[in-house]
């Protein structure tokens, strides 16, 4: 019951980030909405490595892998961020909308 | 599973949504801030308590690092750093909190409606040595994947975030010594 | 041969940090009044620690509109991860918890100063403290790099990242013998995240004090402490990393960790004195452009060694 009981949280994370990342508008709230939702998905790969399938060691590199993404995204978030502010001093979604569909 | 290792786990997986909640509804960015990083370390946590120390450890050390250099970002681009005026960011709330809603309702049905396999295998001795050798042995290829990703991201950021380019450094023939930098390192000025 | 986790080591383990740092502050008072001409008494040895009591009783300052959670909790982060790097760390034949990933968990505490040491400069509210903040996180990026290469150079020679069997590994021949570059860069590291001597940037006189500034009484205890407390794990740890642990001729085990730590401490102390303040800016270039790529031919070294045995 305890993998059943621990994914609730691992959900609740993800949808929180998730929450954050279509609701804020300020870019690097967005980024900390994506940064929680890659944190519950570390929670639940742990959770399927140790209650699952403990003898294969795809589940850690799946949390590798994880890591390595929060690390890119919050490396490229903040040079777009940058970037976009000193072009034009905006660090707003709803302001750099140009390639809205 | 011992009695310290449960309740470290229960605990851990019970703050770290609520350090989350919290993320989104503070007004100080310093503390949402540190609100995510005490989600993170819970996080950290839990990986640690299931078994997977080295992982668990590593992730506490990289968010700490991350989420302090995310406070000087937050606080150079958020107008309102100190959270003294309550304020509101947000748009299209409720079509988010619907979304992020019947996520997790699916979600949470679903963990409890699968019929999830049985324990296959066991636990090795060495969790460490286990994600070692599988970065160095079978997944190689995820390994230098990751190396690449993360060499184009050092360098893509760079060029992103700076401004200045070499004509900038060394002037438009290329033949201005020293560089013109706006600030002066520690070798060989 | 190494024991972990009998209960009188949690207490152990403190203690002698405490005492440790203790005796650094004391030395380094030592050195003060040799430099200043004033005979050596035993209350020249006694009055920095006179300075507790005196923190303790004095009169909080208040600040306008203070972060004071935050501030708080920085100011407490700093010595309370001292004192938990310290569990990984064996002291002659003891060691509070024998972790697997001792190394980790040890760098791992140590990163936990850098938000301890921000929160204290923003808490505040004040400008130089803040920028003692940053100052420490620009100081933080420059060392964190080569320090984490000096610790993988003793994890990888010993083939473990536990440090007992880091400890172990070095019968006969320690590691400082052929891997000095990483020693020294692990003891300059020890130097920066107690921000003592010539890393004292983020606590800069320029800035009235830096993290150190707006602080008072049990506060400024707290983070002085924290400097110290560092000092001293840092130089605890430097002997099981590489100088052979409790391994020696003649003394026990711990007497031989205890001599070592020592001296390590002393060293540091004196050298703390000797060197000019660095800038962060300067260090930051000084440390990726000097210091890294040596820091990563010597893990290379260990390494090749490994694969031949």
């Amino acid at each position: 019951m305890t993998f059943e009981l621990l994914l609730v949280p691992a959900a609740g994370l993800f949808c929180t980030g998730l929450f954050g990342a279509l609701s804020q508008q300020s870019i690097v709230m967005v980024m900390m909405g994506i940064e929680l939702m890659i944190g519950g998905i570390i929670v639940a790969a742990a959770d399927f490595w140790h209650f699952l399938a403990p003898a294969a060691a795809s589940g850690q590199v799946v949390i590798v892998a994880a890591v390595v993404a929060m690390a890119v995204e919050m490396a490229m978030g903040f040079a777009v961020t940058t970037a976009l502010y000193r072009a034009r001093q905006v660090d707003m979604t709803d302001m750099a909308e140009d390639l809205k569909g | 599973m011992g009695a310290t290792a449960t309740v470290l786990l229960w605990a851990s997986a019970l703050l770290a949504p609520a350090f989350g909640v919290l993320v989104f509804t503070m007004n100080s960015m310093a503390r949402v801030t540190f609100a995510l990083l005490a989600c993170l370390v819970c996080v950290g946590g839990i990986v640690t308590v299931l078994g997977l120390s080295y992982l668990g450890v590593v992730i506490v050390l990289m968010m700490v690092m991350e989420m302090v250099i995310m406070a000087v970002f937050m606080i150079a681009y958020m107008m309102n750093p100190a959270g003294l005026m309550p304020m509101s960011m947000l748009h299209n709330r409720r079509g988010a909190l619907v979304i992020s809603g019947s996520l997790f309702a699916a979600l949470v049905a679903g963990i409890f409606l699968v019929p999830w396999p049985e324990r296959g295998g066991a636990r090795p001795r060495n969790t460490t040595f286990q994600i070692g050798a599988a970065l160095m042995r079978e997944q190689m290829l995820t390994m230098i994947t990751l190396g690449f990703v993360l060499l184009a991201t050092m360098v893509g950021a760079t060029v992103l975030a700076t401004r200045r380019g070499r004509y900038d450094r060394f002037g438009d023939e290329l033949d201005q010594r020293p560089a013109r930098d706006p600030a002066g390192g520690g070798v060989g000025r | 041969m190494v024991e972990a986790g009998a209960w009188w080591t949690v207490l152990a383990a403190p203690a002698i940090l405490f005492g440790l740092a203790g005796l650094a502050v004391v030395g380094d008072a030592a050195l003060d009044a040799r430099g200043a001409g004033r005979p050596l008494t035993p209350g020249t040895a006694v009055r920095p620690l006179l300075a507790v009591s005196r923190a303790l009783l004095a009169q909080p300052r208040r600040l306008p509109a203070p972060d004071r959670l935050l501030w708080r909790a920085g100011v407490i982060t700093v010595p309370v991860a001292a004192v938990l790097s310290t569990l990984v760390i064996p002291f002659g034949g003891h060691v509070v918890a024998d972790l697997s990933v001792g190394v980790v968990w040890f760098n791992a505490m140590e990163a936990l100063t850098w938000a301890g040491l921000w929160l204290a400069g923003w808490g505040p509210n004040a400008a130089f403290s803040l920028i003692g903040g940053y100052r420490f996180l620009a100081q933080g990026l420059a060392y964190e790099l080569p320090l984490m290469f000096a610790l993988i150079s003793a994890a990888t020679g010993a083939r473990s990242l536990r440090v007992t069997d880091i400890a172990a590994a070095q019968h006969g021949l320690w590691y400082a013998v052929w891997m000095p570059f990483a020693l020294l860069v692990h003891l300059a590291a020890v130097l920066a995240f107690s921000f003592l001597g010539p890393f004292a940037y983020p606590a800069g006189r320029d800035i009235a004090g830096g993290v150190l500034g707006e602080t008072s009484g049990a506060d400024r205890l707290l983070l002085q402490a924290g400097r110290w407390l560092w000092l001293a794990a840092g130089a605890a740890m430097a002997v099981p990393l590489f100088l052979g642990g409790g391994a020696g001729p003649g003394l026990p085990a711990w007497a031989w960790s205890l001599v070592k730590t020592l001296l390590v401490l002393g060293l540091l102390v004196w050298v703390s004195r000797r060197l000019p303040v660095i800038r962060a800016d300067r260090y930051v270039e000084l440390a990726w452009v000097v210091l890294l790529p040596p820091a990563v031919l010597q893990v290379l070294v260990p390494a090749l060694v490994d694969l031949n045995l």
